[in-house]
């Protein structure tokens, strides 16, 4: 168990420092892929199945095609070689390495996240997530769910309109 | 076991790789990309949250934090949708992804 999640957190942020690295932005797109499904991998080991299941579904299924769909739709060649911009460079490190040194702190001191994952008892109700899940969706926060529904058809109107060609809109005006 | 600390940190891990991305690359699709990243990182925290809510490293009681991570995926591929179609838009206008050639609102 702990091997898995040493494992998988490896994967994740190897990968995950490959999208950043990579000059090609397929290869990026790609490195998410396996980034995504080391992140699913993790989930799971937090007994957290459906969520796991629809990472991968949503995540590495739906929106990472999206994305290699787009990069080769507009056919965009291998970044060329331009100077790197020093500035954000320098800067890029900086912000992130104390980020990093800031959670470390903090996490130093924070006592509860000393517990150890227990590992949980023979016919738990967690083992049965996705029901328990689904259940407090579709009745404690039915509403929200219908909410989310009108929130992906305000999207995909929006998307038609955004990507509907301009010049034959106003033509057929004329 | 692994310990909620290293959940955390490797949640932050991936949420500063991500930031990083933001700041360093300057393709607007990798960027997008990396936002994403960071996105699945704050689920990740919160996950982690939920299965050592309970104390002793047991589950929180309540499913409120995995309906609050099914939205929030739910609403993650939706912007997506209209962040790609934007960027789509955008290369047809200025034929770049390159974010330094697009600063025509710079004053």
């Amino acid at each position: 168990m702990s091997v898995l999640f040493y494992i998988f957190s490896a994967v994740m942020l190897v990968f995950g420092l490959m999208v950043v690295l990579n000059r090609n932005p397929v290869s990026s797109a790609l490195s998410l892929v396996v980034s995504f499904l080391g992140l699913a991998a993790l989930f799971i080991t937090l007994n957290a199945y459906f969520i796991g299941v629809i990472q991968v579904l949503v995540y590495t299924g739906a929106v990472m095609v999206l994305f290699i769909f787009i990069i080769m739709l507009l056919d965009i060649k291998k970044e060329q070689r331009r100077d790197l911009n020093y500035v954000a460079m320098g800067g890029g490190i900086i912000v992130v390495l104390a980020l990093i040194s800031q959670l470390a702190i903090l996490l130093g001191d924070f006592v509860p996240g000393n517990q150890q994952l227990a590992t949980l008892p023979e016919g738990s109700a967690v083992h049965q997530d996705v029901k328990l899940v689904g259940e407090a969706v579709f009745t404690d926060f039915n509403f929200h769910l219908q909410l989310l529904g009108i929130l992906l058809l305000v999207a995909t109107v929006g998307v038609v309109v955004l990507s509907r060609r301009q010049g034959r809109a106003d033509r057929s005006q004329q | 076991m692994p310990t909620l600390n290293e959940y955390l940190m490797v949640s932050g891990l991936l949420f500063a790789i991500g930031f990083a991305g933001v700041l360093m690359r300057r393709n607007i699709i990798i960027i997008f990309m990396c936002l994403e990243m960071m996105l699945s990182a704050a689920n990740l925290t919160l996950v982690a949250f939920w299965r050592f809510g309970g104390g002793n490293g047991m589950p929180a009681d309540g499913y409120e934090a995995q309906v609050l991570v099914f939205f929030v995926i739910a609403v993650a591929a939706a912007e997506v949708a209209v962040g790609l179609a934007i960027i789509v838009a955008l290369f047809r206008a200025r034929c770049t992804v390159h974010v330094e050639d697009l600063n025509s609102m710079k004053g």
